[in-house]
């Protein structure tokens, strides 16, 4: 299911009201656990008048799905967390207003891990969704709603929020494309915040072409977000088939310990058919991916703890029975609102912030950041894209980690790299191991995401993945 | 290092009631997330902190009233409120 | 007695701005339904962001000049996180490491002199919303909560504790207010504009730190308070131990808010949601555009007006004041503009707690005017005065209505009611003739009383003088006597 695909079938002459009809009897017989909530009435709704009116805009009649975590008015949005549970936002997400402007048709929200922390879409409150390849597995996360609907056929684009990997990552996992834009390329209002100067909401589509068209609805200035910028281009106008100009570097960082020998060798095999179709590569190095890891969750962490604290049941969202003094009611909400995982990030985050430890976590962190940030900048000066494997492995089972924390952790390692540098970065499918897709994730400059769109663009063309 | 009274201070500063079982739980695993944090000790890094990772400063709104929300909308997901306030737990 | 030690932590709301401090909500909400100017961003809804109002920087750096600061070259916006119902993030967007301005300075002009009072820091943060409790913060059932306010730009100013007594720390508040409303960033009159928390304690004490007060006079009667009941427990020899307090404005007493659980730990770090923001560059241009501050204005007063620097220094306590008297003294004679308006209607208004905006200083030309020209006395002319202030009306015309009371009497008719007054009271008469200062201004009382003071107190002097000076010649033996 593709966005020309829906217009052929419109023009063929199947309503758009019939197309929504379709899209809800699919999801509901779905196995996959990719929705949360669905907004039929208003999908409807919005279906009947597109077919009436025709369809107007850059995504007129065409179906979409939302990741929890950002928000919709009118449509309970919760971030998977039992402590939202209830909330429905009187305002949209800009990126919500711009779908709607351009005649998009919300289809509902998808499932994701509790408030974005995650890898798996384990952590969730409605429980894990499934990979479309292999249903005994995690789409991956936190993104894995988004993710496993687009790959499981029932839309045909979705927006995913990407923290530390958390759209490329499930889309390896689920062999669709996704984009982590450029800090600052897209608005963040309304998205709900598990890191702020990390994250990013980011599109996913079954094709490059449709992620372009998508980010071309979502991206550019917006006045209510204070880091925000201006966008430099049109994505989709910008796609054709040439990589001559495309340089790849090929940080070893990325390809070391951890990484399945199957994930190493199809990105490899990615590489060498960019090779064969223009591009050339060099091998380089990021010499502080190592602390990336550690870094990057201090950071998350530690705004986490911050952004989370606000989940008090006064305004909005879980309150327990008979109110007691305003602490211990506090904190009863968040005991019994917030998941394990969740409470465990907002302890440490708490930890990393306290009197005494600022300078030895949070600070540092702040200062290695921008060692990492200057690795990219230094390596992006002779290459134009980087190309590393998005995750170390293939999907794995449900179950299979969420014991231990740090191990999953350590999944992210490829990934968080990128939103510490700020720096764009798409995620292609690039075949398999097993039954099991493999992502290729290409990175590119500041703003650049053109030239990693091109790049996936002829990747995808030219028979990869 | 973390300990189970460390915890409960966390626990308290973050306003989470925590269990027995959470309580004896969690300082093994978060002194080993701690532990792998270790590593930045060997880094020198003698720049200047990261705060807006394109280095964007001095973004402002003109000073210029707009429209708010209904009262209703305001108090529109409030699980308690009271004749146009939000209804909240005592203070002392 | 121990010496007392007083900082105070003064938080103003920017009150002046059309907008709050990180959204567009408007600030004029004080006579508003609660809970009608929010949107998602000052009710803390998952998902709204932050973006600072530009004119709110530029007022904090006009303050932080006229504080004598140091302003930094850059500055940037913090998260103190803590809970609180009245916080709708459980984290207020403050200043912490790089705050706007530091190390400046405010002079108060005591009795024994001027004293400097040093400011620590100046920084920006956003107001939290208003708790309502429902009876007393101690016996409350539940809370009602108003997110009107939240969001409004506040600026704290604090002190080093250079504080001596609770009447310095009001008279310094009284400064601070005269600063910024001629600064034209805060007005005074609404309700909830200046909150204060205050430390104090003795000399070698434990210090107490009352959260909160919402009055310039709630600050003086909160330190009186604690200052009796610090040196109770001293004299009691029990020791005063560190702690927030809560003063009940109701009752006049500081009331312990100890939380059982212990200190907390506000976790500061740099608001991601937000970027830095440079000063240096602003503050040239805001430098010229700062009016002329309490202090200059003083000092000008006496050396272009010569006037009293005591009246200068009433006539600066309010802008609107300084203004009116301004006004005044281009038409009339300055000294007796100063005397008027600082004296006399100041004094009226304030017995009506009107504000001068209440009073034209057209009105007050004319009045001056006519009092020069002689046709009204002194007393008509307060009476002209109050006449306005209480029943509305232009000086010209209360003066035609009220001619009988007002108008000057003919030298004549005084001449007759002073020597009938003289008659009246020889004994106080006699004592006149002897020098007793009294015995005049019992005279001069009695034939103001006759005349409803429609005379002129020289005239009065004048004909005493007279008639003494006749008795002394009749009667030489008294003379001797004396």
């Amino acid at each position: 299911m593709n966005v020309d695909g829906i217009r052929e079938m419109l023009q063929n002459g199947k309503s758009v009201e019939e197309l929504v009809h379709s899209i809800f009897d699919k999801i509901e017989h779905s196995k996959l656990n990719a929705f949360v909530t669905l907004a039929k009435e208003s999908a409807l709704e919005e279906a009947r008048r597109v077919d009436k009116h025709g369809a107007k805009g850059m995504l007129g009649g065409i179906p979409i799905g939302i990741k929890d975590s950002i928000s919709t008015k009118g449509i309970q949005t919760t971030c998977c967390s039992k402590i939202l549970e209830g909330y429905v936002p009187p305002y949209d997400a800009h990126v919500i207003e711009r779908l709607k402007a351009e005649g998009a048709i919300i289809i509902g929200k998808t499932n994701m891990d509790e408030f974005a922390m995650g890898t798996s879409t384990e952590t969730s409150r409605f429980g894990p969704a499934r990979n479309p390849w292999d249903l005994s597995r995690v789409p991956g996360g936190s993104s894995g709603g988004s993710a496993a609907a687009v790959a499981g056929g029932e839309v045909p684009l979705a927006l995913g929020s990407d923290t530390g990997g958390s759209v490329r990552c499930p889309a390896s996992f689920c062999g669709v494309v996704g984009l982590k834009p450029t800090y600052g390329l897209v608005s963040r209002y309304g998205l709900i915040a598990y890191a702020n100067s990390l994250e990013q909401i980011g599109p996913f589509a079954g094709n490059v072409k449709d992620v372009a068209l998508l980010l071309d609805v979502i991206s550019g200035y917006d006045s209510r977000d204070s880091t925000s910028m201006t966008k430099k281009c049109e994505y989709l106008k910008e796609l054709k088939d040439d990589v001559s100009d495309v340089k790849i570097g090929v940080p070893k960082e990325f390809f070391g310990e951890g990484i399945d020998e199957k994930v190493e060798k199809a990105v490899w095999g990615g590489i060498k058919a960019l090779e064969d179709m223009g591009a050339s590569y060099t091998e380089i190095s990021l010499p502080h991916t190592k602390y990336s890891l550690a870094v990057y969750y201090i950071i998350a962490m530690s705004e986490a703890s911050s952004n989370l604290a606000r989940f008090d049941g006064l305004r909005y969202g879980l309150r327990l029975g008979k109110d007691k003094d305003w602490h211990t009611t506090f904190s009863e909400i968040k005991a019994q609102g917030f998941g394990e995982e969740v409470k465990r990030r907002i302890l440490l985050g708490t930890y990393a912030l306290s009197a005494g430890y600022y300078g030895k976590y949070y600070l540092k962190a702040l200062k290695v950041r921008t060692l990492i940030k200057r690795d990219f900048e230094f390596a992006l000066k002779d290459t134009n894209v980087l190309i590393t494997p998005t995750m170390p492995f293939p999907a794995f089972k449900i179950g299979e980690k969420i014991g231990e924390p740090l191990a999953l952790y350590l999944a992210d390692v490829n990934t968080v790299p990128i939103n510490l540098a700020g720096v764009p970065s798409v995620s292609v499918p690039c075949g398999f191991a097993g039954k099991l897709p493999i992502g290729m994730q290409i990175i590119g400059r500041h703003f650049d995401e053109a030239t990693i769109l091109r790049t996936a663009y002829v990747f995808e063309r030219n028979g990869g993945g | 290092m973390i300990t189970k009274k460390t915890v409960d201070h966390l626990g308290w500063l973050a306003r989470i009631k925590l269990t027995e079982e959470e309580k004896e739980k969690f300082p093994d695993q978060l002194n080993s997330i701690l532990d792998y944090f270790e590593k930045l000790d060997e880094v020198e890094a003698d720049v200047s902190p990261t705060h807006h990772v394109l280095g964007l400063t001095n973004v402002f709104r003109d000073d210029v009233a707009g429209q708010s929300i209904s009262q209703e909308d305001a108090l529109g997901n409030a699980p308690r409120k009271e004749r146009g306030y939000f209804k909240g737990p005592r203070i002392i | 007695m121990k010496e007392v030690i007083i900082g105070l932590e003064v938080h103003v709301q920017l009150n002046k701005l059309r907008s709050k401090l990180f959204c567009s909500c408007s600030t004029q909400y004080h006579d508003s339904e609660p809970d009608t100017h929010t949107c998602p961003v000052c009710l803390g809804l998952p998902g709204a962001l932050p973006v600072t109002n530009g004119k709110a920087v530029d007022n904090a750096i006009k303050v932080a000049l006229a504080l004598n600061c140091n302003i930094e070259e850059w500055t940037m916006f913090y998260r103190k996180n803590y809970y609180y119902p009245d916080l709708v993030k459980g984290f207020q967007i403050s200043q912490y490491d790089y705050p706007i301005a530091t190390n400046g300075s405010i002079s108060l002009d005591m009795e024994g002199g001027e004293r400097i009072i040093r400011i620590k820091r100046v920084h920006m943060e956003e107001d939290p919303g208003k708790l309502v409790h429902v009876g007393t913060i101690d016996k409350s059932r539940y809370s009602l909560i108003d997110y009107n306010r939240s969001g409004m730009a506040l600026l704290e100013v604090v002190t080093e504790p250079d504080l001596r007594t609770p009447k310095e720390a009001r008279l310094f508040l009284n400064k601070l207010k005269n600063i910024l409303e001629y600064l034209d960033v805060f007005d005074s009159s609404l309700e909830g504009s200046l909150r204060v928390d205050a430390n104090i304690s003795l000399a070698g004490g434990a210090r107490a730190e009352i959260k909160n007060i919402s009055s310039y006079k709630g600050v003086e009667k909160a330190l009186l308070f604690e200052i009796v009941r610090q040196n109770n427990l001293v004299r009691r020899g029990v020791k005063v131990v560190q702690e927030t307090r809560h003063f009940d404005e109701v009752r006049g007493i500081t009331i312990s808010l100890r939380t059982k659980e212990g200190e907390e730990d506000y976790r500061y770090f740099p608001e991601p949601d937000l970027v830095p923001i440079t000063i240096a560059d602003r503050v040239d241009d805001i430098k010229k555009t700062l009016p002329e501050l309490p202090d200059a204005k003083r000092q000008r007063f006496v050396l272009q007006y010569g006037i009293s620097d005591n009246h200068a220094k009433v006539l600066i306590s309010e802008l609107g004041l300084a203004n009116f008297f301004e006004t005044v003294a281009t038409e009339v004679d300055a000294n007796l503009s100063a005397t008027w308006v600082a004296d006399i209607l100041k004094g009226e208004l304030n017995y009506r707690d009107l504000d001068i905006s209440a009073f034209s200083p057209n009105h007050m030309v004319q009045i001056l005017q006519v009092l020069k020209k002689d046709t009204i006395t002194e007393n008509g002319a307060v009476q002209v005065i109050r006449t306005i202030l209480d029943e509305g009306g232009t000086p010209s015309e209360i003066v035609k209505i009220k001619s009988k009371d007002l108008l000057k009497m003919d030298v004549d008719a005084s001449e007759n009611i002073t020597l009938r007054v003289i008659e009246e009271n020889p004994g106080a008469f006699q004592d006149f003739c002897k020098g007793k200062n009294e015995a005049m201004h019992f005279l001069m009382g009695q034939v103001m009383k006759e005349t409803h003071g429609t005379v002129n107190r020289s005239t009065v002097i004048e004909l005493l003088n007279k008639s003494k000076k006749e008795k002394l010649q009749n009667a030489p033996d008294n003379h001797r006597e004396a």
